[in-house]
């Protein structure tokens, strides 16, 4: 276990890194949710660089690098980021992205000649900005009400705070707004003022992240999460909580992953809020593999359990039918080793498949494997009975109420078969009037 | 950031003549190169505004820097050297076009939207380059390579390989660009029409996003992230507002682009303390603001000046219309003989329709002067002859209106006003005739249809005067 926890990881420093990880990661996530909602990721890549002449007049106006004058700069830039943008966007009929795109560029422009001019009075570190320094969080430590905390761990427990208050009192508003603006109006809440108030956390969210995150990290929280999140489930509620765990675990993982890591192949540690956003980036395309309903790996293996039972049906199908024939020779009908290729290449299955399914259905009782054939069982018998049934009834039905040709009928009652329950034969039994016999002149089984 | 575009001052130049004429060696690198830059941008990046991949650069240029990082250390392994050039680029290349494929793959498989795969994409590779740089930096020749500001640009640093391999990326953008100009407008306007047609539209789609990342290749080492979003985004963008037609837009672009990249890198190099990325970027934004307020197409003002003209129009029409319909009243009322303007008292025209006496008033000094209305007393007026054809042929397109509502779309004849009002403004020449012609055997004859309802409305209607059939 020795490489899994390093022997220098000291809960006085390792733990308030994780800590700063942890708060900025969900408070992102937090308000990111709405973000991703309203198909405003990008949003956040644009708050969160054009903050920057927010910032850099608040230092210009103040000379110092206290936090309100910051904070206050942050926040008017992003809502002039929101505003401008959306102005483009209704007066010049420019596409969203576009828009957004013209209004960054622009104000990072602009910061970035602001911070030149002022270079001389202004001490802004710019690696701080772009990556963030989450390592320095233990060292600069603040008193208040007699805790002693890391100054960072202060802010990002205040902006957590702030975005659960807001989206924990307003989570109604927050939610008629976003998935219907029309409709929240009509509910009088009113859709602009929530627009601009998610817009006013973003920013705040985007700014106190800067400091440990960087600018273009602090996306990875706001986005990757909430979207991993929609990929699991696909209530609101649950989404929120489930970004919440992933924004966690992706922190936690994150700093595991940029201590321990680098080191197996013989170098330092990484920056952690870089491996932040690579951890929950693998852990979208975890909730991207196996994630319920529309995971690739879900989807890979209903698809095959789907194909698997429908071929079992079509095997019981065809014992059936060939009992039917043989029974006036009083025969059994079995399915031999020997001509199994023979069946599979009629069923358009391949051999190995054809076998996998025998042996399936003999370990559910519906096959008996006797005299070096399988054979029906009497369970095995009554589902064949109801597969060949509900075939038959509907090639009768498709025929007198559809009136889809003779020649069509068997591909879409091969089809239907499968999907067809109880109450549906029964429906069907009614609407053809109790035939005793199907279009081709077999007879159709009776219910069992 | 600030090495977002590595800012290093270029000596002050000892006069603007010396800038402008480029004969500062240095100055003409970047002048030029980014000038080349800008224009190239501009011509793929119009294409990628109309197909609504703006921002696709965005995340594209955020993509590659992990394959830069990766593409050095794999030289440094194999004990090559590890600031190649091509090979970073290489690196770059495969690194963008992962990010494309990780895109299209987010959009194709899950519910999430365009956006929410950009951001991804974006924020997750960005994080993988910035952990590889970590290691980079601690590899034994790290530090000399100095791979950040590589990946981050150097405007104001420019070198001469750096223009030609600009000019390179350049070349063979503006290439395939006239080669496929029809194929990707076709893709642009309409997708399915063109994979209904049999042309090849995802491989399309991806030389196109390759033109996307080749461009962001070149251009980011040489100016940078943010500046690459821009002169992929703005350029176009700002095109857009001057033209309907993709050609003079495309080409529109890479002018645009041009010169802002030519005058951002002239401003920067004659004032102290402006790095040339930024002001290569605010004078992209300012020229879209112009485009934004004046742009003969699309622009603010024109849209606005568009609506006040229309307004004026109709306003006008009001006024002929209703005269016309009253003096034909009177000429009714009086068994005068028809056809000819009859005077029309001031205060039954203002019952005519919903206008204040002002408006009235205005709308009727703007008739005078423009010679389609005469004044005869103070409380009198009369068509011009000029005014009198104007009246009667809009009489004509309101009542052929009516004839068509009522025959055709079967409403009551007390309905089809208003709709008529509304839509006799916009009539065309062509509307007119064919109205004519479907109308031609409910016609009485005579220019001017007679009205299928009572002119007045209810509450204006004298007895004397009443209504007509």
């Amino acid at each position: 276990m020795n490489w899994l926890w390093p022997a220098d990881w000291s809960w006085q420093l390792d733990g308030w890194i994780i800590l700063a990880g942890v708060l900025c990661a969900v408070s992102a996530a937090l308000v990111g949710n709405f973000l991703v909602l309203r198909r405003l990721s990008l949003l956040g890549d644009a708050i969160s660089h054009a903050v920057l002449p927010g910032l850099a007049i608040a230092f210009l106006a103040t000379a110092s690098r206290s936090s309100w004058p910051m904070f206050l700069g942050a926040v008017v830039a992003g809502l002039v980021t929101a505003g401008a943008t959306q102005w483009i966007r209704t007066a010049g009929k420019v596409d969203e992205g576009a828009s957004l795109g013209i209004v960054f560029t622009c104000l990072f422009a602009f910061g970035l000649v602001l911070i030149v001019q002022a270079a001389d009075r202004v001490d802004l570190d710019p690696g701080c900005v772009l990556y963030g320094a989450i390592e320095t969080t233990p060292l600069d430590q603040v008193s208040w009400l007699g805790w002693k905390l890391p100054r960072v761990v202060w802010v990002l427990g205040g902006v957590l705070l702030l975005n659960v208050l807001a989206v924990g009192l307003l989570f109604k508003e927050f939610k008629v707004s976003s998935f219907d603006p029309a409709m929240s109006t009509a509910l009088g809440i009113p859709a602009n003022a929530m627009h601009a108030l998610l817009m006013v956390l973003v920013a705040i969210t985007a700014v106190a992240s800067f400091e440990s995150v960087g600018n273009i990290l602090v996306v990875a929280m706001l986005v990757v999460p909430p979207a991993a999140a929609q990929l699991i489930s696909e209530r609101l509620g649950r989404v929120i909580v489930w970004s919440l765990l992933i924004a966690v675990i992706s922190a936690v993982l994150g700093h595991w992953m940029a201590t321990v890591v680098p080191r197996a192949f013989g170098f330092r540690a990484v920056s952690t809020a870089a491996m932040i956003a690579v951890a929950s980036g693998l852990l979208f395309l975890v909730c991207f593999l196996i994630g319920p309903y529309q995971g690739l790996l879900w989807r890979w293996w209903q698809r095959r359990t789907t194909a698997a039972e429908m071929l079992a049906e079509d095997v019981v199908g065809w014992l059936f039918r060939q009992e039917e024939k043989s029974a006036a020779a009083d025969t059994v009908v079995r399915i031999v080793e020997a001509r199994m290729g023979e069946l599979a290449s009629s069923m358009g299955v391949s051999t190995t498949a054809l076998r996998r399914t025998v042996n399936r259905l003999a370990r559910r009782g519906l096959l008996r494997n006797e005299a070096g054939g399988f054979q029906l069982t009497a369970v095995g018998r009554d589902e064949g009975q109801r597969v060949v049934r509900a075939h038959r009834l509907w090639e009768q039905y498709l025929v007198e109420q559809a009136e889809v040709p003779l020649s069509r009928i068997h591909e879409h009652a091969e089809r239907f078969e499968h999907i067809t329950t109880a109450r549906m034969r029964e429906a069907l039994a009614e609407q053809t009037e109790g035939t005793e016999r199907d279009p081709h002149g077999s007879r159709i089984p009776p219910e069992n | 950031m600030i090495w977002e575009w590595s800012i290093s001052w270029l000596a002050l130049p000892d006069d603007l003549w010396r800038v402008l004429s480029l004969r500062d060696y240095n100055t003409r690198v970047v002048v030029l190169g980014t000038a080349l830059l800008g224009a190239a941008a501009g011509v793929i990046g119009s294409f990628a505004l109309l197909r609504k991949r703006a921002l696709l650069g965005d995340a594209l240029s955020h993509a590659m820097l992990p394959g830069i990082a990766l593409a050095y250390l794999a030289a440094v392994w194999l004990g090559a050297e590890g600031k190649s050039v091509p090979l970073l680029l290489f690196g770059a290349t495969l690194s963008g076009l992962l990010g494309t494929c990780c895109v299209l793959g987010i959009r194709h498989w899950t519910r999430l939207k365009e956006d929410a795969a950009l951001s991804i994409v974006l924020s997750v590779f960005f994080g993988a380059g910035v952990a590889l740089l970590g290691i980079v930096q601690q590899t034994a020749r790290g530090h000399a390579a100095g791979l950040e500001s590589f990946v981050f640009g150097k405007a104001s640093a420019l070198a001469i390989e750096d223009a030609w391999v600009i000019m390179g990326g350049g070349l063979v953008c503006v290439l395939l660009v006239s080669l496929f100009f029809k194929e990707w407008k076709l893709l642009c306007f309409d997708e399915t029409f063109a994979a209904s047609n049999g042309w090849p539209v995802v491989g399309l789609d991806w030389l196109m996003m390759f033109l996307i990342v080749l461009i962001s290749v070149v251009g980011l080492q040489a100016v940078g992230l943010v500046l690459m979003i821009a002169l992929l985004v703005i350029p176009p963008a700002a095109a857009r507002f001057w033209t309907d037609d993709l050609r003079t837009m495309v080409w529109l672009a890479g002018v645009l682009g041009c010169v802002s990249s030519f005058g951002g890198a002239i401003v920067s190099a004659l004032l102290p303390r402006l790095p040339s990325g930024a002001m290569i970027v605010l004078f992209a934004g300012a020229i879209f603001l112009v485009s934004l307020l004046l742009g003969t197409r699309r622009g603010v003002f024109y849209q606005a000046w568009q609506s006040w003209s229309l307004q004026q129009r109709i306003q006008r029409q009001h006024l002929l219309r209703a005269m016309f319909e009253l003096s034909e009243l009177q000429e009714v009322h009086s068994g005068s003989s028809v056809g000819q303007p009859v005077p029309v008292d001031f205060e039954r025209l203002q019952a005519m329709r919903s206008w204040s006496k002002r408006q009235l008033a205005a709308e009727v000094r703007r008739a005078i002067s423009a010679g389609l209305v005469i004044p005869l007393s103070p409380s009198q007026l009369r068509l011009t002859a000029a005014g009198q054809q104007l009246a009667a042929r809009l009489v004509h397109q309101h009542r052929l209106w009516e004839l068509y509502l009522i025959t055709h779309a079967e409403l009551a004849p007390s309905k089809v006003d208003r709709d008529a009002d509304r839509i006799e403004h916009v009539l065309t020449p062509e509307m007119i005739a064919r109205l004519e012609r479907l109308l031609n055997a409910s016609q009485q004859g005579g220019s001017v249809p007679v009205s299928p309802h009572p002119i007045l409305p209810p509450a204006a209607v004298e007895p004397a005067g009443g209504g007509r059939p």
